[in-house]
């Protein structure tokens, strides 16, 4: 039981990761209807620059302030330069112009923080917390934390300000968010900000568990696709709760069937899913209009 | 199945094409026919039957459920409910592949053309069930592929001359007017050889010379026996073209009959007069 | 059609040429794995550009085809042949299984399931140690062919290029026939082919696996040619390098394929002037490629060209 329970502790910390980013798929996703490929470099950039920024001295929170920045600045020109521009391009092309992003952005970070891995101290201490048997590192907690207030903002955000609400309008009906005065180019600009702040913020408080490295992204982005598809692509709830199953179901497995297939039980997950519901967990296959 | 062979004389014309072969025999049936979408029914209980060799129009206001039916009897759509039987045989919920392997073709309301191929090739599309489609020959390209495949090719021009398309046959499919490729939709299906054709709306976006000549078109095309079901918002097109007309409104059958007595129906008026007021 | 066979003919005196101009093996050996990819590339245009079915991993096929060729030639000292086949027979049945469920998806619901079943497969061949050699791959014999040892970047430039005229071959005959038209017009409208008699799953299914056997024969190749396979060959990034080179050339163009794959394989020997900036270098000029091509290299130049003409016959 205690076993169990410490899987379980381990699955939801890395679940809120993917569920971060299975947000910010979603988001961004919703507004522009393109699956951002380079999601996963902002969890990068967040916490490669909270990790080398305390190290060289600056406070924590400024640290991780100055990384969501980053992401968000430069989530913000993919936008602008990359995405918007091939507005009308294939899926095909617009998966690979994301995808040159994140090789552009891994290769600058290699160029400004190198390959090796960096540290981060936990954010209050190294002292384990004892729950039921299990053991929870205060970065855990953190990790939970976190997440949870920025899905909650998140959430407040998209249905009680206007500007989030112009964002949902968007997302369901374009144009006629278009007509009403949204504009949309403002949007497509919010989104790909806000997903690079959550993943951002996911990647400083993650980064003391897993450490940072400029490929770290690769793995938690793909994961975090795989989550927002099992949610249903664009569905902001069905993407945290397929970030929290990935990781669930990853920690257990890992623990009780094979920790060498740890890496594969979100992508065995997401196809058995596509296979059999073709919507995705909880969305609605849409009948093609002829 | 005896109740398939039962003649329905009420549902034909007084005077059938003189081409049609078997103008008695229904070429279609449809049985209570049903679809619902989210708690609404776009086609509710429906029952009518077609008879071989006519011309035979289902008109109704917009969201009457016409193009539903289209989508229903070609297999698009899976019925919630009731049956349609084709050329004798229950066809419901049958994949449109196989329904078109039995004889049956349509055109699309929105274009549905391949505007990724010439317009040549969009009719040699058409020809697909009657060409080799294995994989390895068509690897190798066996001269017995490649002979077939110049005749379709030959075939598909000629019906492109037909619907008088005769100078866009090597021109990609993309760069043709919207007119074009109305009657390019219509080469196509014809190019399947089928029983029956199934036009949705084949004059709407046109001018008034271009629906007069897609109504000659049509005209050819049931003379040569091809039963024709026509969905059209134009009233002369209708009148002038059809043996039988179907009235519907809400998914359901309004009238049915001669052009003449439906358009005397008074719930035909008023379902008219009603979406316009 | 001449045009097809122009292209062909144009494509075999580069390839006869290409070996004149290349001063030495390390040219050579990019030609060979351009080659190589462009395989793969032709085989993966089918399936993405044709027929409009996105595959983020065919890299999966790759690998299968160069681990069944390791493993069956050099542990079991099969003849390379029969393992080369075994692989593709292996990717055939592996490609058909999946094929059917997940070509239903559409857009983005595809890609994530084929980037899945391409990572659960590199996986595989990371984690089995025991057959694979885990990550840090296996040691694969030389190729041989009824005793005749194919040795020396010379000789391998020479199969290469024979194998990769009759794959172009293959597929510009596939273009043009039935099978070819019904794969185009599901890219174009899958319900007017399905109501035309295309049974779009068969045809569908049928092209995932064609272009699953070409990866994996390529992939057999290269395990010979390289002499050393690691799952890195089988990963993500290696099904988005084929995707890319695919779209860079230009989708729905044969010559494209090869181009793109002949580009994408030259640019990072060639940006490694760059040393560390050639992988920002590779990921600018990819979103800049695609932002300003959307349609790829050879589709632009092509509409460039066209117009041109267009423009001075009226002139």
């Amino acid at each position: 039981m205690a076993e169990f329970l410490q899987y379980l502790v381990t699955g939801v910390t890395i679940g809120s990761i993917y569920a971060l980013a299975a947000l910010g798929f979603a988001i961004v996703y919703n507004a522009s209807h393109v699956i951002n490929f380079a999601q996963g470099e902002f969890i990068m950039i967040g916490g490669m620059a909270t990790a080398t920024l305390t190290a060289a001295g600056v406070p924590l929170p400024l640290a991780i302030l100055a990384g969501i920045a980053g992401a968000m600045l430069v989530g913000v020109l993919i936008a602008k330069f990359a995405v918007e521009r091939a507005r009308n391009a294939s899926v095909v092309t617009l998966i690979i112009i994301t995808i040159g992003a994140s090789i552009f952005l891994r290769g600058l970070a290699e160029v400004v923080w190198g390959k090796e891995f960096h540290r981060l101290d936990s954010f209050s201490g190294n002292a384990p917390l004892m729950l039921g048997g299990a053991v929870v590192t205060t970065q855990s907690l953190w990790v939970l934390g976190v997440t949870a207030a920025l899905i909650l903002a998140t959430g407040l955000f998209f249905n009680r300000t206007m500007a989030g609400k112009a964002m949902l309008a968007t997302s369901h009906n374009r144009l006629a968010a278009q007509l009403v005065g949204v504009n949309v180019r403002h949007v497509v600009l919010a989104a790909f900000a806000l997903s690079a702040a959550l993943g951002a913020m996911g990647g400083a408080v993650v980064a003391p568990i897993t450490y940072s490295y400029t490929e770290m992204g690769i793995m938690l982005g793909l994961k975090g696709f795989a989550a927002a598809a099992l949610g249903g692509l664009g569905n902001g709830v069905g993407a945290v709760a397929g970030g929290l199953i990935v990781g669930i179901a990853e920690s257990l497995s890992a623990g009780y069937i094979s920790s060498a297939y740890k890496d594969a039980v979100a992508f065995v997950i997401i196809v058995a899913v596509l296979v059999f519901m073709p919507g995705g967990l909880f969305g609605r296959a849409g009948t093609e209009r002829v | 199945m005896s109740a398939l062979h039962r003649h329905r004389t009420d549902a034909l014309p007084e005077e059938p094409p003189a081409s049609a072969p078997r103008a008695a025999a229904p070429l279609l049936r449809v049985e209570g026919l049903s679809r619902e979408f989210g708690g609404v029914l776009a086609v509710a209980d429906l029952s009518f039957t077609i008879a071989a060799g006519t011309v035979h129009s289902i008109i109704g206001p917009n969201g009457a459920g016409k193009t539903t039916l289209f989508n229903l009897i070609t297999g698009v759509y899976r019925p919630s409910g009731g049956r349609v039987l084709f050329d004798g045989r229950d066809v419901t919920g049958m994949a449109p592949y196989r329904l078109a392997a039995l004889g049956l073709s349509r055109t699309f309301q929105n274009l549905q053309i391949f505007m990724n191929m010439t317009a040549v090739e969009n009719v040699m599309v058409g020809r697909h069930r009657h060409l080799d489609t294995r994989l390895l020959p068509a690897l190798l390209r066996l001269p017995s592929l490649v002979r077939r495949d110049h005749a379709a090719a030959d075939r598909a021009a000629e019906l492109m001359r037909a619907v008088g398309l005769e100078r866009y046959v090597g021109t990609d499919a993309a760069s043709m007017p919207y007119g074009a490729l109305k009657r390019l939709e219509i080469a196509r299906a014809l190019a399947a050889e089928p029983k029956l054709l199934l036009l949705d709306e084949p004059a709407a976006g046109l001018n008034a010379t271009e629906k007069k000549e897609i109504g000659a078109v049509i005209r050819r095309i049931a003379d040569t026996g091809i039963t024709v079901v026509l969905v059209e918002h134009d009233m002369k097109m209708v009148m002038g073209l059809s043996d039988h007309i179907l009235a519907l409104n809400y998914g359901r059958k309004l009238a049915e009959g001669r052009p003449e007595e439906v358009a005397r129906d008074p719930d035909v008026v008023a379902a008219y007069l009603g979406s316009h007021g | 059609m001449t045009h097809r066979l122009l292209g062909l003919g144009l494509l075999a005196v580069v390839l006869a040429l290409l070996p004149l101009g290349l001063p030495n093996n390390f040219y050579l050996d990019m030609a060979i794995l351009a080659g190589l990819n462009a395989i793969v590339c032709v085989g993966l245009n089918l399936l993405v550009g044709f027929a409009g079915q996105v595959s983020l991993g065919h890299a999966g096929f790759f690998g299968i085809g160069a681990y069944a060729t390791a493993v069956l030639v050099s542990t079991h000292k099969w003849p390379a042949l029969l393992a080369l086949a075994a692989g593709a027979l292996l990717s055939a049945v592996i490609a058909f299984a999946v094929a059917r469920p997940i070509l239903r998806l559409k857009g983005h619901y595809l890609a994530m399931a084929t980037l899945g079943i391409g990572i659960i497969i590199s996986i595989v061949l990371r984690t089995e140690t025991r057959i694979t050699g885990g990550p840090d791959g296996m040691i694969v014999d030389p190729l041989n062919v009824f005793g005749f040892e194919v040795y020396g970047e010379r000789v391998w430039y020479w199969v290469v290029a024979g194998l990769l005229l009759v794959t172009v071959w293959l597929a510009l005959n596939l273009i043009d026939s039935p099978v070819g038209r019904a794969l185009r017009a599901l890219h174009g409208s899958e319900v007017a082919a399905e109501t035309l008699g295309v049974d779009t799953a068969r045809f569908k299914a049928m092209v995932f696996v064609l272009s699953a056997v070409f990866a994996s024969v390529a992939g057999s190749l290269f395990a010979h040619y390289a002499g050393l396979i690691t799952p890195a060959k089988a990963d993500f990034l290696k099904s988005v390098e084929l995707v890319t080179m695919v779209v860079f050339g230009g989708m729905a163009s044969t010559f494209g394929a090869v181009v793109g794959a002949a580009i994408l394989t030259v640019l990072p020997q060639l940006l490694t002037v760059f040393q560390d900036y050639q992988h920002m270098m590779l990921g600018l000029i990819l979103m800049l490629t695609m932002v300003f091509m959307p349609k790829g290299l050879l589709p632009t130049l092509a509409g460039l060209v066209q117009a041109r003409t267009s423009l001075g016959g009226r002139r």
